[in-house]
């Protein structure tokens, strides 16, 4: 049995490369399908997300040959010159293949250290492949144990829980103010792409009421209507700045949009009651002299890059935490791999012996007539049963054993020792 | 007996302070369990330390000052674990442990006075004694959540935020927890003196004259939170203002409470 991945990063492969070698769900599930099919894998999980595409397989014989084939596969599947893709392509086996699914899972080789979004990608990933049956006893065991120490990565280290993009960092700061946002009012100025990295994460935080202001009321009105929003007039201040507790603007323009006596009068109209401005807008669309105001706090986006930045260094200082999770969960799978390679081992062994046993008793019993076909049943039967009785101790003892290293020496020995190539498993 | 039940609540109590500030950097939400736990076992032998305590003495733990400060101890204790479990909040366990550490400690280590027998028995007086006294400890709880609002703000004008801002609770629920526990502090004096005029008013011709200045002073104090209580929901004071002012009454009260008791009252001298 051999875990075999290949596959490409954001490391590893230019995003032209990335590209065109990534699977939508449907090219996921049809590679699976054909590899199985060619025979190249038995079991096999495409993983493809933005900044990776990795195949994960099981294969049939212990030999690596299986890379080669998997680099033509691809090459093919896409389209792309096997000397295009090639250098971009790394090859990873057992041991190495199952570290490494387990830091995809745990986050480290993510682009943005830490990133939630990959366990769940891993998680659908390999639901699917699970549900189309593509997967087998020793994948559905990998990917079970990666969802596992992707979780417990999460939970037990710091790596994931401090925001690491500035729309994010935004909300969370928000967050410490009001606590959940889901009886909230937001307004973003602008419907650009900061506006809408933005928006998707007030949705995400399921925001109770999502305002959306833009000079174009066409623009607004399709961004509002893309993510449930209302929109309000542009330009309209003293009515609109009244409503929400979080204001995010992000907006090109020459002055300051937002000032300090506009705002002042926003929260004498709302009672004071704490407001949160982003201004993630360059040059600055708020005043900075709005965050001197009682119950106003004011970010701009160097604030939460600079809080962004502290984050990647805190999320840094944990990857050694996250690494000893990793090793322990991989020297965990490995302990299994072995005790299910020694049952092979064993039950193969067995299957050998009988076969020895009875072609013994053929030749040696061929010319000894006086026995009686029972008789000689007997002799088979009570053969088994010293066979049995001379392989259980040992059998046991490589079971009990508790030094991994020991345990992996002990099967590769009764490989060398007792079984030929073709028998090996 | 007393002794050994003492030994076991400051364990109870520095494990759980220990672990409530490990939960505090790490978030993991089995030490903040734990925490809560241990709060829970330091709250029950806590508590029959008070009773042997009050056994041995033939009268009320809360008779002397190291009594009144032990149970001081005690129902803060129990006023955080409450607000805990409504609010369901538990890093501000780190900073109200150190309180009811102190209160244990000073109660415990003060040398022990030969009891003077309590002129006053019954029920309602210990319920009167109780109330106030609880009423007290939810004042301090209510100015160590304003301090700790005041912090957290503090930190996030200036951007400083590092791993503990993070896990402090919203600044909103800070009010929210605060606003809780002087609503509880509130209820509890005005049943309280309203249970001590009762008790006065079955004793008088035995022990008390009907004025004491002690009576002024709950009139003050009464009226100095039910103005925070009101000032607090206004749109000049909600927020920092409130909090601040919520702290600058616990201090008079502190101040007074001292002066009070230490120099003019004759009836109270340690509640």
């Amino acid at each position: 049995m051999e875990i075999v991945l290949v596959g490409l990063n954001f490391r590893t492969a230019p995003v032209e490369v990335r590209e065109k070698v990534s699977f939508s769900t449907e090219q996921a599930q049809r590679a699976a399908e054909e590899l199985r099919a060619q025979g190249i894998l038995e079991e096999t999980l495409v993983l493809s997300t933005c900044n990776r595409s990795e195949i994960y397989g099981v294969h049939p014989t212990a030999k690596r040959a299986s890379a080669a084939a998997l680099v033509n596969f691809l090459s093919n599947f896409h389209s792309i010159q096997p000397e295009l893709l090639s250098p971009s392509l790394y090859h990873h086996y057992d041991h190495d293949a199952v570290r490494h699914l387990f830091r995809v899972s745990a986050g480290l080789e993510s682009m943005l250290l830490g990133e939630a979004e990959i366990l769940g990608q891993v998680r659908e990933a390999y639901l699917r492949a699970h549900a189309a049956h593509a997967t087998g006893p020793v994948l559905n065991r990998l990917f079970q144990a990666a969802l596992e120490i992707g979780k417990r990565v999460r939970a037990e280290t710091e790596l994931g829980t401090r925001p690491m993009g500035v729309a994010s960092a935004g909300m969370k700061l928000a967050e410490r103010i009001f606590g959940k946002l889901n009886d909230r009012t937001a307004l973003v100025l602008g419907a650009g792409t900061i506006s809408e990295q933005v928006v998707s994460q007030l949705r995400d935080r399921n925001i109770g009421r999502l305002y959306l202001s833009n000079r174009s009321r066409e623009k607004a009105e399709d961004f509002a209507k893309q993510y449930k929003g209302e929109v309000l007039d542009w330009g309209n201040w003293d009515s609109t700045l009244k409503l929400p507790d979080v204001i995010v603007s992000a907006v090109g323009v020459q002055e300051a949009l937002l000032t300090k006596p506009l705002i002042e009068r926003s929260m004498a109209a709302r009672g004071n009651r704490a407001l949160f401005l982003m201004d993630l807008g360059m040059p600055r669309n708020i005043d900075p002299t709005v965050s001197e105001l009682y119950n106003c706090y004011l970010y701009t986006m160097e604030d939460l890059s600079e809080i962004v930045q502290q984050n990647r260094s805190a999320r840094e200082n944990e990857v050694p935490k996250a690494e000893v999770l990793v090793e322990e969960h991989v020297a965990k799978f490995i302990s299994w791999q072995a005790s299910v390679e020694l049952i092979g081992v064993l039950d193969t062994l067995r299957g050998s012996l009988k076969e020895r046993r009875a072609a013994f008793l053929h030749e040696k019993l061929a010319g000894m007539n006086h026995f009686s076909n029972e008789d000689r049943e007997h002799i088979g039967a009570l053969m088994d049963e010293l066979l049995e009785k001379l392989l259980i101790a040992p059998a046991e003892r490589l079971r009990a054993e508790k030094e991994l290293r020991k345990k992996i020496q002990n099967v590769e020995a009764i490989r060398e020792l007792y079984l030929s190539d073709r028998e090996k498993p | 007996m007393n002794h050994t039940f003492v030994i076991l609540t400051v364990l109870a109590y520095l494990l759980s302070m220990g672990l409530y500030v490990q939960f505090l950097y790490t978030g993991k939400e089995l030490t903040g369990r734990l925490a809560t736990l241990l709060m829970f076992l330091g709250l029950g032998t806590h508590y029959l330390a008070l009773l042997m305590s009050a056994r041995a003495s033939h009268t009320v733990p809360y008779h002397d000052l190291q009594g009144a400060m032990s149970l001081f101890g005690w129902l803060l204790a129990v006023t955080y674990l409450c607000v805990e479990i409504y609010h369901r909040q538990r890093t501000v366990g780190a900073f109200v442990m150190p309180v009811i550490l102190i209160f244990f400690f000073i109660a415990n280590l003060m040398p022990t006075r030969p009891h003077a027998t309590a002129p006053v028995h019954g029920v309602v007086f210990a319920l009167h004694v109780t109330l106030s006294i609880l009423a007290y400890a939810a004042f301090a709880l209510s100015c160590v959540l304003s301090l700790i609002y005041l912090g957290e703000e503090r930190l996030l004008r200036i951007r400083r935020l590092g791993d503990v801002v993070w896990r402090l609770p919203p600044l909103e629920l800070l009010e929210r927890m605060s606003h809780t526990s002087v609503m509880v502090g509130l209820v509890t004096i005005l049943v309280g003196t309203s249970l001590g005029f009762i008790a006065v008013d079955r004793n008088i011709a035995e022990h008390y004259s009907y004025f004491d200045p002690k009576y002024i002073f709950t009139l003050f104090v009464l009226l100095l939170y039910i103005v925070y209580f009101r000032l607090a929901r206004t749109a000049a004071w909600r927020g920092a203002r409130a909090s601040k002012l919520c702290v600058f009454n616990f201090v008079l009260v502190v101040v007074n409470f001292w002066v009070v008791n230490l120099f003019f009252s004759q009836h109270h001298r340690y509640f």
